[in-house]
């Protein structure tokens, strides 16, 4: 029971409060917006219809609008209702896509950027980590040092930039890969072999480039955490006790080291929606973050909410979960 | 202070290459006073030249000089990232003593705060908020968005620092003769942290750049000016790669990856400088 007062009750009230915060600035943001989508929408139906549209119509045309959309009534009005509909998930239609739901748009891109992220993150922790370790254990080695600087020089390039490299060398002057996209242009997405193997073709690129940061980024911490723990105590006087080589380095080093990592991993599982915007832009990759950059120059605000009350959510889901599961795996630390 | 800057220059070569990219990227950047031309406007140059003497980094279709474009984008980006790191460093290191000074309940709703700001995914937001205020996107404004996402990070790693300096000797010393909270603080602990401070000063201004470069190309920065995001846009914008004038689009790609390289050594070196371990394995090795 003390547990739950001390330890399990603060995380949960944590947890809304990062909820709260965060959903109420995506709220007040596009309010600010100087882009009216009641008017927006009126002018795109006019220009296509040609015609001339009566005052009286056009009034009437805005309320109903206004209501479609959630903007009736005062700002205070506006934000209960907005968390009103947001427990029930209804973001309502999406303003430029209309009347398709925000919804249903966001689960179609999901599994594209959910594939391709999540396996460039599974492939480049694994080798980040397994590199990272073994590169900390043997730290004096010269391969060791060799890594380090080349993780070194790639972590820190912008992830934008390296994307455009890619492109530059793989698209353009060593065209291997595809020019962008998800799949080629003129296939019907299918459950089909070829189809599957298009879509791999298309990925294989943004998934380099998310891998190649990724492995310098996990390198570098797992390097510099299991470096640490070889001068430990527990370690020191486990060598003098004549332990095998092998049974030090995975029982005793690495497995300390990949624990901080689990932590940051499942930080980045949840993440997944707020890294794949640069990559899906620069590759047109067709998933939530080219969603989200349509949604920002359409100005269609239900869109642009659903996904960052989503990824907001997912993010601070996954870390709450994280810290309740931490203490079983490790067991230093205990839940105070 | 010059002491150890002296010490990291001779001995750790990290921090000598960081040190001199730096040095020679802030002459480039003070260089761009002497300008020729006005950086923000086009056709003062004919277009599409390669690279010569006359423009040494070759003109882009907008009709700029790329050499001399560069030099204001430099100088941009310095001030982007300097307006960033100050702001967020000055409530990060406040925040981060007085909640590791006062402890209990303050520093729990400090923390919560600053935690809950941790986990925000600033990309959306960011792309939000520039997006509503794209029209007034100032190199000044934009810092200051950006320090709404990076005061957190320094605000922890300061209260912890300041957690273990709480419980020692001089720390007692100081209250019971007489000096009051701010003065305990910002006398006696904040010069403790200081190197803490630098430290994610650097990675702050890294930061900064590096979200500069993504809401540049998403275009929601103020375009005419030119940065190393921007400079970036307009290429991509003008298909310069396919056109072939790959001066254009390298200057920017290489400028930045050598940037932020430097930028990096610079404040791993400096970590590594602060950690007691690594320095016991240099006075070890005879360092």
């Amino acid at each position: 029971m003390k547990v739950l007062k001390t330890y399990i009750i603060p995380r949960l009230i944590q947890y809304l409060l990062v909820i709260f915060i965060g959903i109420t600035i995506t709220f007040i943001i596009p309010r600010l917006t100087p882009i009216d989508p009641v008017q927006s929408a009126i002018n795109r139906l006019t220009s296509y219809g040609g015609a001339y549209m009566e005052p009286e119509a056009v009034a009437s045309m805005q309320n109903t609008l206004k209501e479609l959309y959630g903007l009736e009534g005062g700002v205070v009005e506006q934000y209960f209702a907005f968390w009103k509909h947001l427990f029930t998930f209804d973001f309502g239609p999406s303003l430029s896509m209309f009347p398709t739901l925000v919804t249903e748009i966001i689960a179609n891109s999901l599994p594209w950027t959910f594939f391709l992220l999540f396996f460039s993150l599974i492939i480049s922790w694994i080798i980040g980590n397994i590199l990272g370790g073994l590169a900390g254990y043997f730290k004096e080695k010269k391969w060791s040092n060799v890594l380090a600087v080349v993780a070194m020089s790639i972590y820190p390039i912008p992830y934008y930039v390296m994307a455009l490299i890619l492109v530059i060398l793989f698209v353009y002057i060593f065209p291997i890969f595809p020019m962008m996209g998800g799949y080629s242009v003129g296939i019907q997405p299918s459950f089909t072999w070829s189809f599957f193997l298009d879509v791999l073709r298309h990925s294989i690129l943004p998934a380099i480039s998310l891998i190649l940061v990724g492995i310098g980024w996990w390198f570098l911490s797992m390097r510099s955490m299991t470096s640490n723990i070889v001068a430990e105590d527990f370690v020191t006087y486990a060598e003098f006790a004549g332990l095998p080589k092998n049974k030090l380095l995975y029982s005793y080093v690495m497995r300390n080291g990949v624990l901080p990592q689990i932590t940051a991993l499942a930080l980045q599982i949840g993440g997944i929606f707020n890294g794949a915007i640069i990559t899906e832009v620069a590759f047109s990759y067709p998933g939530v973050g080219s969603l989200l950059q349509k949604s920002i120059t359409n100005g269609d605000f239900n869109l642009m909410m659903g996904i960052s009350v989503l990824s907001i959510i997912a993010i601070a889901t996954a870390s709450l979960i994280i810290d309740l599961i931490y203490p079983l795996f490790d067991p230093r630390i205990r839940y105070r | 202070m010059f002491v150890i800057i002296k010490d990291l220059l001779k001995r750790d070569k990290k921090f000598l290459f960081g040190f001199t990219v730096i040095s020679i990227l802030v002459f480039l950047a003070i260089l761009s006073a002497f300008s020729p031309y006005d950086p923000r406007s086009w056709n003062v140059v004919p277009k599409d030249k390669s690279p010569s003497f006359q423009h040494l980094l070759g003109t882009n279709s907008m009709g700029q000089d790329i050499f001399w474009n560069t030099t204001h984008a430099l100088k941009n980006s310095f001030i982007l990232g300097l307006t960033t790191a100050c702001i967020s460093t000055i409530i990060g290191t406040i925040v981060g003593l007085i909640a590791g000074y006062r402890g209990g309940i303050l520093d729990r709703i400090l923390m919560s705060i600053n935690d809950s700001f941790i986990v925000l995914p600033s990309l959306p937001i960011l792309v939000f908020l520039s997006f509503s205020l794209r029209e007034k996107m100032t190199i000044f404004v934009m810092g200051a968005i950006l320090s709404i996402f990076s005061w957190p990070w320094g605000g922890k790693q300061v209260r912890a620092q300041v957690l273990s300096l709480r419980e020692r000797e001089f720390t007692y010393t100081s209250i019971f003769s007489g000096m009051n909270m701010w003065k305990v603080v910002f006398k006696e602990h904040l010069p403790f942290v200081i190197p803490w401070v630098i430290a994610n000063f650097i990675n702050t201004i890294l930061w900064a750049l590096g979200m500069e470069i993504t809401l540049s190309v998403l275009g929601l920065t103020s375009l005419e000016t030119p940065t190393i995001g921007t400079t970036i846009h307009w290429a991509m914008q003008y298909q310069a790669i396919f056109r072939g004038i790959w001066w254009w689009m390298l200057t920017p790609i290489i400028l930045s990856v050598i940037f932020f390289v430097a930028l990096y050594m610079l404040s791993v070196s400096i970590s590594e400088f602060l950690d007691p371990r690594t320095r016991l394995q240099r006075i070890k090795m005879g360092g």
